[in-house]
């Protein structure tokens, strides 16, 4: 049997489907190596996609779904070419392959704003796009999903559907053009219909056919709202999540790993643990312990219960400390000048104005977890994870395992916002499942263990310095100081210590289609060694916020209306752009005047290729602040999955505004103060705004969805403040400036 | 010591200890995995299972405590769980699907005592769950819509 065929297998252990004399396509394609990078057409047919079997048809989707709507999505890229018959395909998840590199992740490679990217440096990132195959980095991330799959999984389902029409052909003795295909069927002009089931063996075996895709206009499931893939898994429960696989023997662990972030462990006392009813086995994890149990609880009251000697963390004793080591990056020469225009050291600003914004948790609703289980020297892996390849090697080493020693599924990831990329909670599962062979373990985190052991969005402070003339913009000049995530994060994925200017750090400030003559963002890195990582929008999520913010400032100062001062600088340089202004200022009614205890406040970022501009409307209510509405306007280009897209950017904008609001890490002696959600909470559904969305179609170039609402999210409802109350907050979260309803 | 306990109209003997949450229960010592658990201290609704018809917190319910006979969203079938699932179907309301359970498990206990809610009324029944997604904008539409399927005497899905 294939490759695939063997990796599928193993990769349904779980049980949810038996592939029994499946056939799967691009087998023969994915041993060749590619042999020319650049060429789209040919790289597009190399990947497996598509198995048929006797149950009929699954969509292989290699990317995580934790939300966003991928598996239907990238599933339909494929069934509409597939002509598969939507209400019966079966859609899994894909098994670490280099096959299913991300090529849209170099997308923001080059050094240049998305919005002035020229064709040349289009293509010049798409070959940078099938280089990252060489990396073999498989990430959901980056909003990239869509865009990487749109032609490639469009020609997987295009390439097999003429594979079974070429057996069939040959069956019927007819030609093959004469052959039409439905709903899972090769039909023929005679009406005899033969099930894709009963050619897929032989289809297997052909060539694979350079194919031309179907013209949108005759598309029957792309740029329709779909019925969602996962949806009747998730409101029966049946979904499964990491810690939801269910096997013989099954064992509970939590682990309590040292909350002094940076700190370690001299020692431990298990024996109050043991004593506890439930409570099996107490293991040394080398900067904290597991507790291996008969349930979750017991685990976790022996977790509590152990006695432990930690080593304390040489990060900055407080959450004050740490700023101040931020703020020493200014000091330093800037690590990038992504925008530079003008003279702006010859205008004398008229606008000071220093911002920051806190560390953030993820704060995922399902906590890290895995099952593992080390059976006969072969591991087998549950992890909802956004790098499957990186964590199948982390959970090699972990146990002391060759890779292919070790098996990983992706189920269902319970929220994902970048937090699953990093790989701590599979090392811990490995080895925890390496220490009991033989049994399964189900690895739960604690709430608060997840709050305490995040890769938190930095902190961050920028500080700017504007002037405006005739009601414009002269100067817009910011420096921007955080610890740099694209180092850490991607330090730890590949292993590599990156140099050079990082764009990720100045990402949302640098890259603005605002018209400003002297204009100009500097990216200070700062030297300070909390644990970060991606977390929905990444840079975006701060310079969204201080870049907004400040051209609100600038509006004002100008004494013009914040919207159609944005207009006038944003016009010149992106139609685009401009468009979803336009598209927002509509839909809010803007220009109606508001009665004195409402108001409203606009922001845009341009973000993973989708420029966003979003309303928020602010209402008085008794002596407290209601987010009444809130309006979105974006435009990622041609649009698949219009409810999907909508339900990202109502998404995008609620993390956004719970961020904004009240969300906020801070830390003594290293150590996270928040544990829970009574500390760190999001919107709930009596302060979440009416939303409206409007989807836009006029951006040339597809961007992505899941995260461009959020950052516009946080400036907007600044500046609906400050439209509201006069006060400027420069510093987030609002709740120590205002008194919201929460 | 052995408890039995009846979920879903099957009854199980469990010797966890009284003092296991019945969440721990469900999910660890029972195998029903659809109830989830997000915070452990009652302030995220994702554990949300009826007792008695009642809409609890089972992160907070323990076993010994337990008055009566457990739903959870495996339980289906019933009106108004399966109005709602079916109202939940048809605005597409889960995103990563993690706190559904609940949500959907607290607007069956609304729906039981109050089958025409109004806008505070759903605001205040479900403020307790939250959803790291975002998804209130279907949940509230859903709900709303369940209810009028249910007053239409639909609601068997
Ligand atoms: S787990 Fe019970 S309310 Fe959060
Ligand atoms: S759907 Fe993800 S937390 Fe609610």
């Amino acid at each position: 049997m294939s490759r695939l065929g063997k990796i599928t297998r193993r990769s349904l252990l779980a049980g949810v489907v038996a592939v029994a004399g499946g056939a799967a396509f691009g087998v023969y394609q994915i041993r060749k190596p590619v042999a020319n990078p650049l060429d789209p057409g040919a790289g597009a047919t190399l990947n497996p996609y598509v198995i048929i079997d006797q149950q009929g048809i699954a969509i292989i989707v290699p990317r995580a779904e934790m939300g966003q709507g991928v598996h239907t999505t990238l599933a339909a890229l494929v069934a509409e070419e597939l002509d598969a018959d939507w209400t019966t395909i079966r859609v899994l998840h894909g098994p670490p392959a280099a096959a299913y590199y991300n090529a849209a992740l170099a997308h923001g490679a080059l050094p240049v704003a998305d919005y002035r990217m020229r064709d040349w440096q289009r293509s010049l990132t798409a070959g940078i796009g099938a280089a990252t195959k060489l990396l073999g980095l498989q990430v959901t991330g980056g909003s990239t999903s869509t865009v990487d799959a749109y032609e490639r999984m469009r020609l997987a389902g295009a390439t097999a559907r003429e594979m079974l029409k070429s057996v069939a052909a040959e069956r019927l003795g007819i030609s093959a053009a004469t052959l039409n295909t439905r709903d899972g069927r090769v039909i023929a002009p005679d009406g005899q219909e033969i099930d894709y089931r009963d050619l897929a063996e032989a289809a297997a075996t052909r060539a694979v056919p350079r194919v031309a895709l179907r013209p949108p206009a005759e598309w029957r499931l792309l740029g329709r709202s779909l019925p969602r893939s996962d949806m009747q898994a998730k409101v029966t429960g049946q979904a499964q999540y990491s810690t939801d696989i269910v096997l013989p023997g099954l064992k509970f662990a939590t682990v309590r790993m040292v909350p002094y972030l940076g700190g370690g462990m001299a020692g431990f006392n298990a024996a109050p643990a043991l004593a506890l009813p439930g409570v099996e086995q107490v293991l040394d994890l080398g900067t904290g312990i597991a507790v291996i149990a008969r349930n979750t609880f017991a685990a976790i009251k022996g977790a509590e219960a152990v006695e432990i000697d930690w080593t304390p963390s040489d990060l900055p004793p407080d959450t004050a400390a740490m700023f101040d080591q931020i703020a020493r990056a200014f000091d330093e020469a800037p690590n990038s000048r992504m925008r530079d225009q003008g003279k702006p050291d010859d205008i004398t600003g008229q606008l000071d104005a220093e911002y920051s914004v806190p560390f953030l948790a993820h704060a995922t609703m399902e906590p890290m977890g895995a099952t593992a289980w080390l059976q006969d020297g072969h591991l087998t892996l549950w992890v909802g994870n956004q790098a499957p390849r990186e964590h199948l090697k982390v959970a090699a080493a972990a146990a002391g395992l060759a890779e292919d020693a070790v098996t990983l599924h992706t189920p269902f990831l319970g929220g994902g916002f970048g937090r699953r990329v990093e790989t701590d909670v599979t090392w811990q599962a490995a080895r925890i499942a390496s220490l009991v062979p033989g049994t399964p373990i189900r690895l739960t985190w604690s709430r608060e263990e997840d709050m305490r052991h995040d890769f938190y969005r930095p902190a961050a402070i920028a500080r700017m310095r504007g002037a405006v003339e005739d009601g414009r913009a002269t100067l817009f000049d910011a420096q921007i100081a955080a610890p740099s995530v694209t180092r850490a994060a991607i330090g730890r994925l590949t292993g590599r210590a990156l140099g050079g200017p990082d764009k990720g750090h100045v990402e949302g400030a640098f890259d603005q289609p605002y018209a400003i003559p002297n204009y100009r963002v500097a990216g200070h890195l700062a030297d300070l060694d909390v644990p970060i990582g991606f977390w929905r929008a990444v840079g975006n999520s701060f310079n969204g916020f201080f870049h907004e913010s400040f051209i609100d400032e600038l509006a004002h100062a100008a004494g013009r209306d914040p919207l159609a001062f944005r207009l006038d600088h944003v016009g010149p340089e992106s139609p685009v752009a401009a468009g979803v202004l336009e598209a927002v200022r509509a839909v809010s009614d803007w220009d109606t005047p508001l009665p004195e205890t409402t108001a409203r406040g606009v922001a845009m970022t341009w973000s993973f290729g989708t420029p966003t501009a979003v309303v928020i409307e602010l209402k008085r209510e008794a002596r407290q602040i209601r987010i009444a509405r809130a309006f979105i306007a974006c435009d990622p280009g041609r649009v698949l999955d219009p409810a999907i897209v909508r339900s990202q950017m109502e998404s995008g904008l609620i993390y956004g505004l719970s961020a904004a609001l009240s969300g906020e890490i801070t830390f003594t002696d290293g150590r996270a103060d928040q544990g829970n959600f009574p500390e760190y909470d999001g919107l709930r559904m009596f302060n979440t705004p009416r939303i409206e969305v409007a989807i836009l179609q006029n951006n040339p170039h597809m961007g992505g969805v899941g995260e461009p609402g959020t950052p516009p999210a946080m400036p907007a409802l600044a500046n609906a403040l400050f439209a509201l109350t006069g006060q400027r907050v420069r510093s987030l979260p609002l709740i120590h400036h205002a008194d919201f309803i929460l | 010591m052995t408890t039995r306990i009846t979920v879903n109209d099957q009854s199980y003997e469990t010797d966890a200890t009284p003092d296991t949450p019945l969440l721990w229960v469900l999910r660890d010592e029972l195998g029903l995995t659809g109830t989830k658990f997000g915070c452990g201290v009652a302030s995220c609704g994702a554990c949300t299972v009826h007792v008695a018809g009642e809409a609890v917190r089972s992160c907070q319910v323990r076993l010994g405590d337990l008055w009566g006979d457990v739903t959870t969203i495996e339980g289906l079938a019933d009106t108004p769980l399966a109005a709602l699932q079916s109202a939940w179907m048809r605005y597409q309301v889960a995103q990563c699907g993690y706190c559904q359970s609940g949500q959907i498990m607290q607007a069956a206990a609304l729906l039981s005592e109050n089958p025409a809610p109004d806008d505070p009324e759903i605001d205040a029944a479900m403020g307790g769950n939250l959803c790291r997604c975002g998804t209130y904008s279907a949940i509230r539409a859903a709900i709303q819509d369940a209810a009028t399927d249910m007053a239409r005497g639909g609601g068997a899905g």
